[in-house]
């Protein structure tokens, strides 16, 4: 890829030759998946196909990743500033889209119809604020990281170090979410076991990252976007094609719409489904696939979109990748890019949810159990699909199944069937009736999303702890306060250690010696060089033994199984966009923005952002008794959730701190009927509020910043950071 | 001099950030808003009612073309006022 002699040839001539090789990428890769579709027809079995698929991108990411690693500081942390917009915007785009929108985002429009839709629209109108308001400004001052900015604007470390806790906070819950995901595929498709499967994903995640920071980061992630993008719309272009005879699923789909609803009218009118109404829309009714507001009100309808998009403009994984660019012209047009590229899978999800949706209806509900269509049984084995109350492993199981049931008639009806949401995308190629190599393909297609994602907010977080803790923050003090920072932070982490490690259970005590003891292995393999090295080489050592710890933990995380990957997401976006999108935005649009302001507004618009998730998850009655917080309301009959005096009431519960899962309260109270997923939309304001009033009582900031902040809406001249050094 | 075509430079890029803030504001909320009205149509040949479509699709598409539009609407202005990069 790109080596250190392209510093010599034009943009022009480098973009072209990045074409070229991308292109024969391009065309590898589909003579790859020709070859394994000739192999299954000689009759190679599906397990060898998947790992065939699984281990050959692997490979290619790694070799990527190897050709392309680095020794420069700059190569490292902004991959030299010399990515075409073009190619920045696919990287983007692989770096945006996650497990959760190639596998989960089409099951969630499948089960909320139209509801869903917010997910959509908040994961694609973000990039507009990120290109008005903030990503060619950032570009443009020449930061390295995130709190950079804020360090340089809000003179100094203070402000440094809270830009470090938001970044840590908001792409560690973000990564956790990309590990699982990662683990899940590969236990799926190569039936390893699911904690073993999630260090595997590791080992791919770490091979891109590790040697060559955000330049081998950059040239995978492009690679990783034209495995999913081909992987995400191939099964829907054949299945569109067989089925309305246009091989453009996009426009076909409104068909399927039609019938869905006319279906849907058919099966209330037969008596096989309960219309949700206001007043009844408990579990099992239906809800109208285009009917607005069933599953979310309003307010968190609305509340969902703008946290996704403000939240967009704040993640630092995502504005990291638009100080790659060679030029500010060249942000702006990239951010352009990313969204045409993100656009391509997204505006195709509705699609596989409305066919899906179509087949479920028409094959299935309404049939006799006797007829069901026998891809539904592999799916059903791993119980991730249930008829009658039970997994659907068989035919003969499903009938005893619904025999079971007083007074069924045989005839499947709309609450006999559930469906897991992740089964939507996966199970596309077999609804259609293709070959299983392109159930591989929509595999790898899901592990690279989850991987491109993974390496981006894993990068992101090693950077800002190298770079703004230890190169800015510690290897400035003198050595006697060096060592005692560094002391302390190691025994942080050995008591985390064994504070967190269960100490009985199926590995023993022993396990945390050996964690301990793998993790002072890099520190101590590196000691005897340590001495020799010169300021540069110690800055990427650290950086890449961080990016080692960082990876490991979320690792550990993801295999314990935090559920709900979606409402992970969601706290990340709502997390950033309080802490981070009030300081950044003001502190390029008003120059009247004080230190002592921004300082104020990151901790009381994050701080209220996360009190208000953290009471509502996990502390659920000591906000209903100290908070004034009740429980939500149900969106269609305006009931409450969660009767919250009878859950006060019962020991078991009040017992149950920090709120389990299976609490009835957790995350079902709040103020103002308001979904913790959109805890931002409490922060962001009082964040802009606080920083305004503050600003205007303290004195303005100095002619110098003044003129600096002029500088940095200018795109002409060098970035803010070369003209002081 | 200098000073006070910087100081028409910022001007106009604030105007042209509150217009695409405008038109972002239009059809990331206000549009959806009426989604029980515009459901009443149907999108001419493809057969999606318009709200749905506007939420899907329609909404995405005019996010896309915006951003194109304003990489090139403030490179021109930037080069207007000789403040954008060489090339």
């Amino acid at each position: 890829m790109a080596t250190a002699e392209t510093t010599t040839q034009t943009t022009a001539q480098f973009s072209k030759s990045l074409g070229r090789l991308y292109a024969i990428y391009t065309g590898s890769f589909l003579a790859f998946v020709i070859f394994i579709a000739i192999i299954e027809q000689l009759g190679v079995p599906n397990r060898f196909l998947g790992y065939l698929f699984v281990f050959f991108t692997l490979a290619v990411y790694g070799v990527i990743g190897v050709a392309t690693r680095t020794a420069e500081v700059s190569e490292y942390y902004v991959a030299g500033r010399r990515v075409p917009a073009f190619y920045n915007g696919m990287a983007t785009g692989a770096d945006w889209m996650s497990a959760a929108s190639f596998v989960g985002m089409a099951g969630s429009l499948f089960l909320f119809g139209y509801d869903g839709l917010a997910w959509v629209l908040g994961w694609t109108g973000g990039f507009v604020l990120v290109s008005i308001l903030v990503g060619p400004y950032l570009r443009k001052f020449g930061a390295y990281t995130v709190p950079d900015f804020l360090a340089f604007r809000y003179g100094g470390n203070f402000a440094r170090f809270l830009g470090v806790i938001v970044l840590v906070c908001c792409s560690f819950t973000y990564v956790t979410a990309q590990i699982y995901g990662t683990g899940l595929i590969a236990s799926r498709f190569l039936g390893m076991q699911f904690e073993v499967a999630v260090f595997v994903g590791l080992v791919g995640i770490l091979m891109c990252a590790m040697l060559g920071g955000m330049k081998a980061v950059t040239w995978t992630q492009i690679a990783q976007y034209i495995v999913l993008i081909v992987a995400y719309l191939v099964p829907i272009v054949i299945l569109s094609t067989k089925k309305y005879g246009v091989p453009i699923p996009e426009l076909t789909y409104g068909f399927a719409i039609q019938d869905i609803t006319a279906r849907e009218q058919q099966l209330v009118k037969d008596g096989l489904a309960v219309l949700c109404t206001s007043a009844n829309c408990g579990p099992g009714t239906l809800k109208p696939h285009i009917q607005p507001f069933m599953n979310y009100t309003p307010l968190n309808f609305f509340g969902i979109i703008f946290c996704m998009m403000v939240g967009t403009a704040s993640l630092p994984h995502i504005l990291m990748r638009y100080f790659t660019t060679p030029s500010v012209r060249e942000a702006r047009q990239s951010v352009a890019w990313s969204l045409l590229f993100i656009f391509l899978l997204y505006f195709s999800a509705p699609a596989y949810a409305a066919f899906s949706k179509l087949e479920v209806y028409t094959n299935i509900i309404g049939r006799n159990v006797e007829t069901i269509r026998p891809w539904l049984f592999t799916w059903g084995e791993l119980g991730l699909i249930q008829i009658c109350g039970k997994a659907a492993p068989s035919l003969d199981a499903v009938i005893a199944a619904c025999k079971a049931i007083p007074g069924h008639a045989g005839i499947i009806r709309f609450q006999d069937f559930v469906i897991n949401t992740d089964v939507i995308v996966l199970s596309t190629p077999e609804i259609a009736g293709l070959p299983y190599v392109i159930s591989g393909l929509v595999a790898a297609g899901g592990l690279a999303a989850a991987l491109s994602t993974a390496d981006g907010l894993l990068l992101a977080i090693a950077n800002a702890l190298s770079h703004d803790i230890y190169y800015k923050m510690i290897q400035p003090l003198r050595p006697a306060g060096r060592s005692t920072v560094i002391l302390l932070m190691l025994a942080a982490i050995v008591a985390a250690v064994v504070w967190f490690l269960p100490g009985p259970g199926p590995y023993g005590i022993a396990m945390r010696w050996w964690v301990l003891g793998l993790g002072f292995l890099p520190p101590l393999t590196v000691l005897p060089f340590w001495g020799k090295m010169n300021d540069v080489e110690k800055r990427l050592l650290v950086a890449r033994i961080l990016l080692l710890y960082v990876a490991a933990t979320s690792a550990a995380l993801a295999s314990t199984r935090p559920s709900d990957i979606l409402a992970m997401v969601g706290w990340a976006f709502s997390l950033a966009m309080a802490g981070n999108f009030p300081a950044i935005t003001m502190g390029i649009w008003w120059k009247r923005t004080t230190t002592t302001g921004a300082i104020c507004g990151i901790i009381a618009g994050w701080g209220l952002c996360l009190f208000y998730l953290v009471v509502s998850r996990y502390f659920p009655q000591f906000g209903v008794t100290y908070a004034g917080m009740s429980s939500l309301l149900n969106p269609e009959t305006g009931k409450a959730l969660v009767n919250v005096a009878q859950v006060m009431a019962d020991p078991k519960w009040l017992a149950d701190v920090p709120a389990s899962a299976a609490n009835p309260m957790a995350n079902r109270v709040g103020w103002f009927d308001l979904n913790n997923i959109n805890c931002g939309l409490l922060g962001m304001p009082l964040g802009f509020l606080v920083i305004y009033v503050v600003s205007l009582m303290g004195t303005p900031p100095s002619k110098e910043m003044q003129d600096l902040i002029d500088e940095i809406r200018k795109p002409r001249g060098k970035t803010i950071l070369e003209g002081r050094n | 001099m200098q000073k006070a075509n910087d100081e028409v430079h910022w001007k106009r890029t604030t105007n042209l950030m509150l217009m695409h803030l405008g038109v972002w504001v239009f059809f990331g909320y206000i549009i959806h808003m009426f989604v029980g009205t515009l459901n009443k149509f149907t999108v001419p040949v493809l057969g999606f009612p318009l709200g749905f479509y506007m939420a899907a699709q329609g909404s995405l598409i005019v996010f896309v073309v915006m951003l194109f539009l304003f990489a090139r609407q403030q490179d021109k202005l930037d080069r207007e006022h000789g403040v954008a990069e060489d090339d």
